[in-house]
């Protein structure tokens, strides 16, 4: 129970009349992988945003490194910094340049020392592969380049989850890799990772478990080989089928 | 035989400039140029202005222009945060305050200022409080607009991303939202600096000393000794010395800032996400 990392239990969301989560089920050990497949509008981008309350959900209970995140009460900017977060839109800091967004957070928020903030950004800017970059503003770097300096970001701030919310979604087809590479190399250093993605290989290759989502349920969960090699609910052999070999498949219904 | 649509167009163009033409030589033959000299390019007057008009005049509404400039920013950032503010009493007095200070000239402000007040309360003070407020006052209503629109147009993701480092919201207005919705709004507030810069010959109402006039009340001054129109053509000059800098500037600022705004693919519409 105690290295549990994530326990979501019951977990519904709505915005307004429609509702996208209807009770969500989750548990993830400390040191997994998971990743989280399904049709667009299917809630899985809710579901991640909701562990660390960038949406408030509306029923259900959220523990993080066992902290509750749905007890009223609880310091949410506190249990943040142990939850990095990587949007599909990067979302860099457009004002500052690549070093300052990484040490702005660890600055204000964690009060680290100048000298600190920085010997820590520019490990993790080395670890992404991109030390070289340390003086760039944002808007000189590729897709992936800046994806790979939001990594950087989220993993200075010493986060003990990292949620991935469809990374590599906004990227032209040949920087892709390079943040799977870096995601990748996460993963093998024992990082406790939810990553929301489109990338069937990724998940099979990387991923301790593959959670389905459809409708606002998880439909089906387990081990890749299984989930994707062989699923077993219609709805997930259907989605597979159109997403690994889309060129055979009519219109869907 | 009837002319074509591109022969007609080349025919009117013609006639266009055919009449300025006309229009040129009349003017030519007809003005006295020895009086429009004399009224308007009068050198001995020209002469006489200076170096007073700018080291005194420019100068003041240089000075009296920043003062109130700082003012509006400080009081329009407070009013922009209060427009935005989630708790309701703060909404509508900046609503109250924006609306009635935009609905007014801004001549009744630096009277009320300069007169009113010190009538009213018994309490006067010296002239640069006076510009400040009245200046301030009236630009805080303008630039408290420009700066709300600013703040709204940070993009979410930017905010998503301070919130999910750990960051406060006031950590993050102040860290992330205030300094980008500067960037945005350079241009803008810029030009509302060009608008300051000439509402500050209103101060002319409020009666200044000497040493204290301002490029209009110099020109005035000047204007009421010597019966020509150079004087405010000089005074004119003056002014475009200042604005159409600034002008420059707030386009060059538009055309950066335009150029690479946000470095997020939101604005591609790829930012949707299930």
């Amino acid at each position: 129970m105690s290295d549990l990392a994530v326990e979501i239990t019951g977990l519904k969301k709505s915005f307004g009349p429609l509702e996208v989560l209807k009770g969500i089920d989750v548990r993830v050990q400390s040191g997994e992988v998971i990743c989280i497949i399904g049709p667009s509008g299917s809630g899985k981008s809710t579901l991640l945003r909701c562990v660390n309350l960038l949406e408030e959900p509306t029923g259900g209970k959220i523990v993080v490194n066992g902290v509750e995140l749905t007890d009223p009460d609880v310091d949410i900017d506190v249990a943040r910094t142990k939850i990095g977060m990587v949007f599909q839109s990067f979302n860099l800091f457009s004002h500052l340049n690549v070093l300052n967004n990484l040490m702005v957070a660890q600055r204000k928020v964690l009060k680290r020392s100048e000298a600190e903030a920085k010997e820590i950004a520019l490990r993790n800017l080395e670890r992404v592969g991109l030390s070289e970059k340390m003086g760039a503003m944002p808007g000189e770097l590729s897709g992936g380049q800046q994806q790979r300096v939001a990594i950087a970001r989220a993993l200075s701030m010493d986060p003990e989850v990292m949620l991935f919310d469809e990374p590599t979604s906004a990227l032209d087809p040949e920087l892709v890799g390079d943040v799977l590479g870096v995601m990748r190399q996460l993963a093998e250093e024992g990082m406790t990772m939810l990553v929301v993605t489109h990338e069937m290989q990724f998940a099979r290759e990387v991923a301790d478990k593959v959670l389905f989502m459809d409708g606002g349920y998880v439909v089906e969960e387990g081990p890749a080989s299984q989930v994707i090699g062989d699923p077993q609910h219609a709805r997930t052999k259907s989605f597979l089928a159109r997403v690994l070999d889309p060129t055979r498949q009519g219109p869907s219904e | 035989m009837a002319m074509s649509k591109r022969q007609r167009a080349k025919a009117f163009r013609g006639a266009q400039y055919a009449l300025l033409v006309v229009v040129a030589i009349v003017l030519a033959l007809v003005a006295d140029w020895g009086e429009i000299k004399r009224a308007f390019f009068n050198v001995d007057i020209a002469v006489s202005m200076f170096p007073n008009v700018l080291t005194v005049s420019l100068v003041n509404t240089l000075i009296y222009t920043a003062l109130g400039f700082a003012f509006a920013l400080l009081a329009g950032l407070l009013l922009a945060l209060m427009k935005l503010s989630p708790v309701g009493p703060y909404r509508w007095i900046a609503t109250v305050y924006i609306e009635f200070f935009r609905g007014i000239p801004a001549l009744l402000v630096f009277i009320a200022v300069g007169f009113g007040v010190p009538l009213a309360f018994g309490i006067d003070f010296d002239i640069y409080s006076k510009v400040m407020l009245s200046l301030g006052i009236v630009g805080a209503a303008y630039m408290a607009e420009t700066i709300r629109a600013g703040i709204q147009a940070v993009p979410k993701g930017q905010i998503e991303a301070a919130r999910s480092l750990g960051m406060s919201q006031g950590r993050t207005t102040i860290t992330v939202v205030i300094p980008q919705a500067f960037r945005i709004i350079l241009p803008p507030l810029t030009n509302e600096l060009i608008m300051l810069t000439k509402d500050s010959s209103l101060i002319y109402i409020i009666g200044l000393a000497r040493e204290e006039y301002e490029l209009t009340k110099f020109g005035r001054e000047v204007l009421s000794r010597s019966p020509s129109l150079t004087p405010i053509l000089v005074i004119g000059l003056c002014y475009l010395l200042i604005t159409l800098p600034l002008g420059y500037l707030s386009r060059y600022l538009e055309r950066q800032t335009g150029g690479k705004k946000i470095s997020t693919p939101e604005s591609t519409g790829l930012g949707v996400s299930a």
